[in-house]
């Protein structure tokens, strides 16, 4: 911020020491009108060059030069440029405007619970013109599942941008992220899920053709059960070989029907995480 | 006179046919059964196990299955509509697909009456040249001799309905003029937990097992860059259709990545790379590997054979299996896959077998299969 004004500084004095049949407005506003006054008389052509413009025009010197609102929407430096016998130049800057809006960007979308420096997310306040903010202010992060508030944390604004880290809830379900700037607010959902399997236990029973096994329900450590569709592998082992079948969880439990004679050793898994070893009489 | 250089021509004509066709009859009396036959829709009368073996495989490869069902027994306990299904597969199989290019056959005993030939076929289908080895039994009826065929074993299922209750993932894209930010969904995190490269006849191979540890369903595709000392690529591979691409949450797969005529003598560094995108998936269907063993075959090779059971109630059309072989370290030492060339009926099952190198025999001392599945009109 301090650089984009030094910057605009050192181009308006330039403009103001060798310019001198022409003066530019020090600082405008994006979107805000302005005038270049010029001195002597005649008619002289005037060039305006920046960010997304650029015109030319016939002007008498001596009356003032208006810049609409219109053409003074980007922020960024300007020059200005009179032409009669010999050419004046002056340069002025435009700066961005209040913010108007919040680019809120939270990493990652999805999370295991419990996981430390997890959730990220950064804030950049844009004005009404989509020109980045450099002006210091304070974002406010809340953070809140359901309807209870979690956390909130105000951080101030560095070169244009306030962030934040933070670990994943123990809960899994919706983790609402949002960032205010002064009346300026922008929200995102983190979806907190169950991590890993923990005690993964299988039960299970003698059935016709084999074993019918399954599981107690699959919670993670922090207690949220594993969400549907989570793979679950089922071994059984044999004295003359083995069978195993991928079945999804539902409903918290995943059961599987196998193919088995004899004694029988049926185990679980899921991912790298393993169960419980159970021995069973298969029927013939 | 001017007669004479026609007829000549006319007369060797016919003595080099029939030549020809007497030598191909000879030849396969020693040493087994040549492909193709010298003149395409004659076919030598059966007066030998292996010219009815060949006869019939001829017709077999020609489609010509009238003729080629002639060449089977009457006692067969086959009707000409499973005998085609037989080798034509049925319900969008691999063996629909496939066409018999070619085939080698070996007598393994003969008496006067009775024979017993085992047939090398190789089948061309659209995932690369298969290979198939089958035994038949011929009997001598009168002068000729037929092929006696087994009775084809075709899934009988009663009718009945299936619920299928399990998950199904589908995928929202957003909108292009949303909110810059605002529709970030991020691609699943897969995991590679093993990785092992080795040299083989064939060149080099990268292989392990990846796991998507995420909670919603991955496509997955691993990558290997061989790198040698100087930190320059050699080579860069992806494993191809040896992976089970769609991996549900928490599921593990094999990977292998080939790098033919290449040896891991000069390689310093490989670069490993899982790559992971969104897809709409379902948890269904469920299969089952029973009855697992490793066992040797009648070549002597050794084999993990096993049965595919369809828990659920839609036909697999090509089910292929992935093996992942591990030491008594628990460490991958091979991975191999097999494609299943019939289709996998609901509710019923089918055989498989996936070979083990020589050379990987006595470190295996465990194994995990993974059935990769291709449906049609599924994604």
């Amino acid at each position: 911020m301090r650089q984009f004004f030094s910057i605009c500084a050192v181009i308006t004095l330039a403009g103001v020491s060798f310019a001198q049949d022409i003066r530019v407005p020090a600082d405008v506003t994006a979107g805000n009108d302005a005038v270049i006054s010029t001195s002597g008389s005649g008619k002289a052509t005037f060039y305006l060059s920046g960010p997304g413009v650029a015109r030319k025009a016939d002007v008498n010197l001596g009356e003032s030069i208006p810049l609409s609102s219109k053409e003074l929407t980007n922020a960024g430096s300007y020059l200005a440029i009179v032409c009669s016998d010999a050419c004046h130049s002056g340069a002025f800057c435009v700066i961005p405007d209040k913010p108007a809006s919040l680019s809120f960007l939270v990493h990652p979308s999805r999370v295991p619970v419990a996981l430390n420096d997890a959730v990220s997310g950064i804030a950049f306040p844009f004005d009404q013109f989509h020109n980045f903010v450099l002006a210091p202010g304070t974002v406010n992060f809340q953070f809140t599942a359901g309807k209870a508030s979690l956390l909130a944390q105000p951080v101030k604004m560095q070169n244009g941008a306030a962030w934040f880290r933070t670990t994943s809830g123990r809960s899994a379900g919706a983790l609402q992220v949002s960032a205010t700037l002064g009346d300026i607010m922008a929200h995102r959902v983190v979806q907190q899920v169950a991590s890993d399997a923990c005690n993964l236990k299988v039960e299970g029973h003698p059935s016709p053709g084999g074993v019918f096994v399954q599981t107690e329900p699959v919670h993670d450590c922090a207690g949220n059960l594993l969400p549907d569709g989570t793979v679950v592998t089922f071994s059984a082992t044999q004295a003359h070989g083995k069978s195993t079948v991928d079945a999804p969880i539902k409903q918290g439990i995943a059961r599987a029907q196998i193919s088995a004679s004899g004694p029988t050793t049926v185990s679980a898994a899921s991912g790298v995480v393993m169960g419980n070893e159970l021995r069973l009489e298969a029927q013939r | 006179m001017k007669f004479v250089i026609p007829i000549t021509l006319v007369a060797v004509t016919v003595v080099l046919m029939a030549l020809a066709l007497a030598g191909v009859g000879r030849s396969v009396e020693n040493v087994g059964i040549e492909k193709g036959s010298a003149v395409a829709g004659f076919t030598p009368r059966a007066a030998t196990p292996e010219q009815a073996m060949s006869n019939l495989l001829l017709d077999v490869q020609r489609r010509n299955w009238d003729r080629a069902y002639d060449a089977v027994s009457k006692t067969s306990e086959v009707t000409e509509t499973s005998f085609i299904q037989d080798w034509s597969g049925s319900n969008g199989s691999l063996r629909a697909f496939s066409a018999l290019e070619g085939f080698d056959a070996r007598p393994l005993h003969a008496t006067t009456d009775e024979a017993q030939m085992r047939v090398r076929l190789h089948w061309t289908t659209p995932v690369g040249p298969l290979e198939d080895v089958r035994d038949f039994r011929l009997i001598r009826e009168g002068d000729v001799w037929r092929a006696v065929w087994p009775k084809v074993q075709i899934a009988s299922v009663p009718a009945q309905i299936v619920p299928v209750t399990y998950l199904r993932w589908d995928l929202v894209s957003g909108g292009t003029e949303e909110e810059w930010g605002s529709r970030n969904v991020d691609a699943p995190h897969v995991r590679i937990i093993s990785m092992n490269a080795i040299d083989s006849a064939e060149g080099a191979i990268v292989m392990g097992e990846v796991v998507n540890e995420d909670t919603v369903p991955a496509f997955v595709n691993v990558n290997a860059v061989l790198v040698d000392g100087a930190g320059n690529p050699i080579d860069d591979e992806n494993s191809f259709d040896k992976i089970a691409h769609v991996l549900l949450p928490k599921q593990v797969s094999a990977y292998r990545i080939d790098f033919p005529k290449l040896t891991l003598k000069n390689v310093k560094n490989v670069r490993m790379d899982a790559k992971a995108t969104l897809i709409p998936a379902s948890a269904d269907p469920v299969i089952g590997v029973m009855n697992q063993k490793l066992d040797t075959d009648a070549q002597g090779k050794t084999v993990l054979h096993g049965d595919l059971l369809n828990q659920s109630g839609q036909t697999v059309n090509i089910p292929h299996v992935i093996v992942s072989f591990y030491d008594n370290n628990g460490k991958v030492v091979w991975v191999g896959d097999g494609y299943v060339d019939k289709a996998l009926l609901a509710q019923s099952s089918e055989p498989f077998a996936v070979e083990l190198p020589k050379s990987m025999t006595g470190k295996v001392q465990n194994f995990h299969v993974v059935v990769n599945q291709y449906s049609l009109g599924r994604s």
